[in-house]
């Protein structure tokens, strides 16, 4: 396998007697886009800010295209980056801020030029080169500032929430713009959000972070259908978690409520008796028996929300409560509040957390 | 709601009176010189005394150096404080505030006595080296009134972003000083240069203890010795300072447009 193109090893940070951000390694593929997710303070903006140079790891190395950067200067590093507030020069035209880092790099004014046309172009707005950064909406602004990023031809690309301060159509477009000349113009990328949906729709890994470590690295296939821990779980999508109590750990027999339930492969490091957590996607889980699904548990409606083309049903199993989704549909009325039903799903969709 | 608006008329001539009363009364007993008949002879007395242009130039030259220092030394200050050191404010306002404090005739003292020519630094063994010493105690004066400028203008701009994306765009401290802080706190730059410009033009204390050609002493010793042209000199004082603050007004166009002040 070739080196990375990025490399964070054993990164650590402290500010004082408090650790952000512990033993973080990533390695990231040259054109890649990654993201980091998790919620506020899990410590993925300082990762970022330790490799744009924004602060110096206490512990551990950052290595871009073979070279170790972790004491240069972010005027050195030769990235670009695009931060949640714009940060558009306000003194500033768009093409001279679009230029700014090409007139610092001392190029050449009709180079210059060129370069900022061709950027204009990229984001779709040539028109706009003589207006100042108040002149434009947000979303033009991020635009300028994802321009102004790429314009010097950075080795790396990171991207601090750069979405979270537009409304949510634009969120949207803009996202796909990002990976869309991202793609086209093969930088490597790192994309911090707190957004799993934008997370999950324009990243090729996604590096799920909670208290100052990377809980689970990985396409967003794999986060959301084999989440490696409760809070990757919890945190990306929507999920039901049963408790279960272990009966013959061997074969994976484990009991929810006083029912049988057959999970896929022997339960490693658990013995009978043992409590396990246990996670349902709703969309795994259909209300009554249904072909294909080899596991059912019986239970009592315990609410029904008509949403017009779906209904959100939730099947209280004891002490679980299973949340779960049907369409509607005009020949069957929906579920009544507290009538018996059965729920089905594979075995193979349910998964255990740790 | 119309006896309101009475009332703000009432309060609002009063203060028109306040100010304008006395500034007509001089400006008519200025043209009072020729006896029987109004006359600018005690402008023309004014503007033709040798000593006035001189003096004048003199601290128009020392308002300059001093507008020049102090922005090199509080904008490059208050833009490290808010960016690096904020818990430092505290004690940097109050340092600046000293000034307002300590009376300019203990702070000339203290230079008499620190600069002396026999001292390590003899600041007042030449005219050059007092004239320096006259520019760092204006600097030090105009303090006040030129960091509170100043950190109010940064406070309407995002400093540490600005600062981490010209830094990240591969500026140095330089560039983005000159380039990106400054010309976004232009206008407060501008207004403490203004304020600056009005304390050393009258300035009286420091520049009579350094025994320096400035035009504060010659103010006083015109007032104490002549009736018309003190007068005269009053209102032209008053026309100094109303044309810069509508320099101000005037270059305050041709300041980059920000996000903050998008006219």
């Amino acid at each position: 396998m070739a080196d990375p193109f990025l490399s964070i090893q054993h990164v650590r940070k402290s500010f004082g007697a408090t650790t952000v951000v512990e033993d973080f390694n990533l390695d990231v593929e040259p054109g890649e886009f990654v993201s980091f997710l998790g919620p506020s303070g899990c410590g993925k903006t300082t990762v970022l800010r330790m490799v744009a140079g924004f602060e110096e790891p206490s512990a551990g190395k950052i290595v871009v295209g073979g070279k170790d950067i972790t004491r240069l200067k972010p005027n050195q590093r030769n990235v670009g980056m695009v931060f949640q507030a714009y940060a558009l020069f306000p003194n500033l035209t768009v093409a001279q801020n679009i230029g700014f880092g090409l007139k610092v790099a001392g190029m050449a004014k009709a180079a210059i030029d060129s370069r900022v046309a061709e950027m204009l172009d990229i984001i779709k707005l040539p028109q706009m080169a003589d207006r100042y950064p108040y002149q434009l909406s947000g979303g033009q602004q991020q635009r300028i500032a994802l321009a102004r990023a790429i314009a010097p031809k950075p080795k790396l690309l990171l991207l601090d929430e750069p979405l979270s301060a537009l409304d949510a159509k634009v969120r949207v477009s803009l996202r796909e713009e990002i990976r869309s000349i991202q793609k086209k113009l093969g930088i490597t990328t790192i994309f911090v959000t707190h957004d799993q949906e934008e997370a999950l729709s324009i990243s090729d890994r996604i590096a799920v972070m909670y208290g100052g470590k990377a809980e689970q690295v990985g396409t967003p296939f794999e986060i959301y259908n084999r989440p490696a821990t409760k809070f990757v779980a919890n945190f990306v999508g929507t999920l039901n978690v049963l408790e279960g109590k272990v009966t013959d750990a061997a074969s994976g027999k484990v009991q929810v409520n006083a029912q049988e339930v057959s999970l896929k492969g022997k339960l490693n490091g658990s013995k009978s008796g043992d409590t396990l957590s246990l996670a349902l996607r709703p969309e795994a889980i259909s209300l009554g028996r249904q072909p294909g699904h080899d596991t059912s548990l019986s239970g009592e409606i315990a609410e029904v929300h008509f949403l017009g083309s779906v209904i959100r049903v939730r099947v209280g199993i004891g002490g679980n409560t299973v949340s779960l989704d049907t369409f509607n549909n005009s020949a069957t009325p929906p579920p009544v509040v507290g009538e018996k039903a059965d729920i089905s799903f594979s075995s193979g969709d349910m998964l255990v957390l740790h | 709601m119309k006896s309101g608006r009475f009332w703000a008329w009432v309060v609002f001539i009063l203060g028109a009176g306040y100010f304008f009363i006395p500034l007509i009364a001089t400006v008519e007993f200025s043209m009072r010189m020729r006896r029987g008949a109004y006359s600018f002879d005690a402008y023309q007395i004014v503007l033709g005394d040798p000593r006035f242009q001189a003096t004048f130039m003199y601290s128009v030259i020392a308002a300059i150096f001093t507008i020049i220092l102090g922005v090199l030394i509080v904008v490059p200050a208050a833009y490290w404080i808010r960016l690096r050191l904020p818990q430092l404010r505290p004690i940097v306002e109050f340092i600046t505030l000293l000034p307002l404090v300590i009376p300019a005739i203990v702070i000339v003292f203290g230079y008499i006595r620190m600069y002396g020519s026999s001292s390590p630094l003899p600041f007042l063994a030449s005219d050059p080296g007092t004239n320096a010493l006259l520019v760092i105690g204006y600097a030090t004066l105009a303090l006040p009134y030129m960091y509170r400028a100043v950190d109010t203008g940064l406070r309407t701009i995002d400093v540490r972003t600005l600062t981490e994306a010209a830094q990240i765009l591969g500026a140095g401290w330089g560039t983005i000083i000159s380039r990106v802080i400054l010309p976004n706190v232009l206008i407060a730059v501008l207004s403490g240069a203004f304020l600056t410009f009005a304390i050393v033009i009258g300035e009286f204390t420091m520049a009579s203890l350094l025994n320096r050609p400035a035009f504060g002493p010659y103010l006083q010793n015109i007032g104490a010795n002549r009736a018309y042209e003190p007068a005269a000199l009053a209102i032209i004082a008053f026309a100094i300072t109303w044309g810069c603050m509508s320099l101000i007004q005037i270059l305050s166009r041709f300041a980059p447009k920000s996000a903050n002040r998008p006219n």
